[in-house]
């Protein structure tokens, strides 16, 4: 066997391997729900049971918390969404000497580590009043998540033909109407996956919300702090719970990216 | 900036894209990281104490942390960690960066680009929590060890920073894969087959060939790798023990329990100029642009 194809074999072996590295954690802590042990593990095995979900489901804490997580982020979608198109559009439209100035400081919350934007909105906020709580946490997630949603509204935005639009324009459209029946229609599909990211981002987010959520909790924060009091295998059936949203959505969000992919943009 | 808007996109419609972008860069952005700065410069005063005679820039909150030997250790173990792990998560992504954009049939990479991404939308705390079942004192791991025999006794992985670096590089190795991936894949592949012709090995010609092409993508996956471990509070509080603290817990402190913002503002000012400067390192070293980082 020559060297290159041992070297290929190896390759093979580690591809394996990590996805295993991947995948295995995530199944333990699946398994562990189903447990009938007071503490979470999968070692020793004390039998299978069904109770976890149903203390779960008992759990005012849990669904008080699952209500404010959707709320957050249904906030920041509102905010989050229009600021990420505005500032694509705005990219896209405009040459000036400020623009890579303008562009750094667009960029800048993706950079900045999570618990830094937190601690900024929080003191900042401060000085009118305004503490810790659902409406902070959707500002701080906001700051960040809108960045995100601008890198995907401009990757589709850089496929457009402004021709289409300087005709339609011609025609005697008003550039309202323009960026309404021409523009707006192409963005959409960007427009929805980025709201799919901001959803999920902002449902997920631990480090900014933590300086931010006052004494509201959101399911992260919920999850976290049951994990170091008070841990029973319920966590795990909620993380299964979650899991398998998670794999649901981003198979069908992978499924729809690949449909348009494939099909030629209009 | 408005009249080239205002042409394509007309008065109303170019106004309200200023007001949000506005809002966001300004409000949002940069009046918060100014208020925070603001905030490290001035001593901790009760509120009528506030305007006074001890009221006034000072760097005394800076100071603290050089004059205090536990915090100025965990800064330096931090960032040490931090680098490891952004090490680490580079050298096991690589490999599989590669196979993904260079040897896997198109099929066979759409099924592990799909696979790669559902954990990639899994919680971060549950990912992390995952492991926190694993390496538990009574956990799989200690069990499967003493039965191979390789211990005698359970190791208690979760009271040292080992836990809450295997946990990092697992939370945050989907960072690395993508950029290191999209920068491999846009390589011409007769460069790797010419290297092979010309009598290269393997890991000459990921040395002359590779790896300098991809450079974009790995200072991306390190700075982002970086930037999350050093700010990671889930982490080390869910994997890491009193005795293995990071330096967010010590920012956490400093606002919810020492009550002292100004501290806590100096302190966390200081993770970011530490995440700043490991950027401006990384980009220098591979010198690339902020351009190259948002691809």
């Amino acid at each position: 066997m020559s060297s290159r194809t041992l070297m290929a074999l190896a390759l093979r072996g580690y591809v394996v391997v990590f996805f295993a590295y991947l995948f295995l954690p995530l199944a333990i802590m699946a398994a562990a729900t189903f447990n009938d042990s007071r503490f979470p593990t999968v070692t020793p095995w004390d039998g299978t049971t069904l109770r976890w979900f149903g203390e779960l489901a008992a759990d005012g804490a849990m669904w008080q918390a699952l209500g404010n997580s959707l709320l957050v982020a249904a906030g920041v979608l509102l905010l989050a969404v229009p600021i990420g198109i505005a500032t694509a559009l705005f990219l896209n439209s405009v040459s000036s000497r400020a623009k890579p100035f303008l562009y750094a400081l667009i960029l800048s919350p993706l950079l900045t580590p999570g618990v830094i934007i937190g601690i900024s909105t929080l003191i900042f906020w401060r000085q009118w009043g305004v503490g810790g709580g659902v409406f902070l946490t959707v500002l701080g997630q906001a700051t960040f998540i809108a960045a995100y949603v601008m890198l995907m509204v401009t990757a589709r935005l850089q496929r457009f033909d402004r021709t289409l639009e300087r005709a339609a324009l011609d025609l005697g459209a008003s550039p309202w109407q323009a960026f309404r029946r021409i523009l707006l229609p192409f963005l959409k599909p960007a427009i929805l996956s980025a709201a799919v990211i901001a959803f999920l981002q902002s449902f997920e987010n631990y480090n900014t919300t933590l300086f931010v959520v006052g004494y509201d909790t959101t399911l992260t924060v919920y999850i976290a702090s049951k994990v170091r009091t008070g841990l029973t295998p319920a966590v795990n059936a909620l993380g299964l719970i979650l899991i398998l949203v998670t794999v649901l959505l981003a198979v069908a969000y992978e499924v729809k990216r690949r449909r348009e992919a494939v099909a030629p943009p209009r | 900036m408005l009249r080239q808007l205002s042409a394509r996109f007309g008065g109303p419609l170019a106004a309200a894209i200023l007001v949000l972008l506005g809002i966001w860069l300004i409000v949002m952005v940069t009046l918060p990281q100014l208020q925070m700065i603001d905030y490290s410069l001035r001593p901790n005063l009760l509120p009528d104490q506030r305007g006074g005679l001890e009221d006034g820039w000072t760097l005394a909150n800076y100071a603290t942390l050089f004059a205090n030997d536990i915090h100025r250790t965990i800064f330096f173990k931090t960032l040490w960690s931090s680098v490891l792990v952004t090490l680490l998560t580079l050298a096991v992504s690589y490999p599989l960066a590669w196979y993904l954009a260079k040897v896997a049939t198109p099929r066979q990479a759409a099924l592990c680009i799909l696979l790669l991404i559902i954990p990639f939308w899994i919680n971060e705390i549950l990912r992390t929590y995952s492991w926190f079942i694993i390496l538990a004192f009574r956990g799989p791991l200690n069990e499967v060890l003493m039965m191979l025999g390789l211990i005698d006794r359970p190791i208690r992985f979760l009271s040292g920073d080992a836990g809450v670096m295997v946990g990092m590089v697992y939370a945050y190795i989907l960072f690395m894969v993508f950029p290191v991936y999209n920068a491999i894949e846009s390589l011409d592949d007769n460069q790797v087959r010419a290297a092979r012709d010309l009598g290269a090995g393997t890991l000459r010609t990921h040395r002359r060939i590779v790896i300098p092409h991809a450079k974009p993508g790995i200072a991306t996956g390190c700075i982002m790798t970086f930037m999350l471990a050093a700010g990671s509070y889930a982490v080390p509080a869910l994997l890491g023990s009193p005795g293995s603290r990071w330096f967010t817990q010590i920012i956490y402190n400093w606002f919810f329990e020492g009550g002292n913002w100004n501290q806590g503002a100096a302190y966390a000012f200081l993770l970011l100029v530490l995440c700043i400067g490991f950027m401006s390192l990384v980009m220098r070293i591979f010198r690339v642009g902020l351009g190259d980082i948002a691809k």
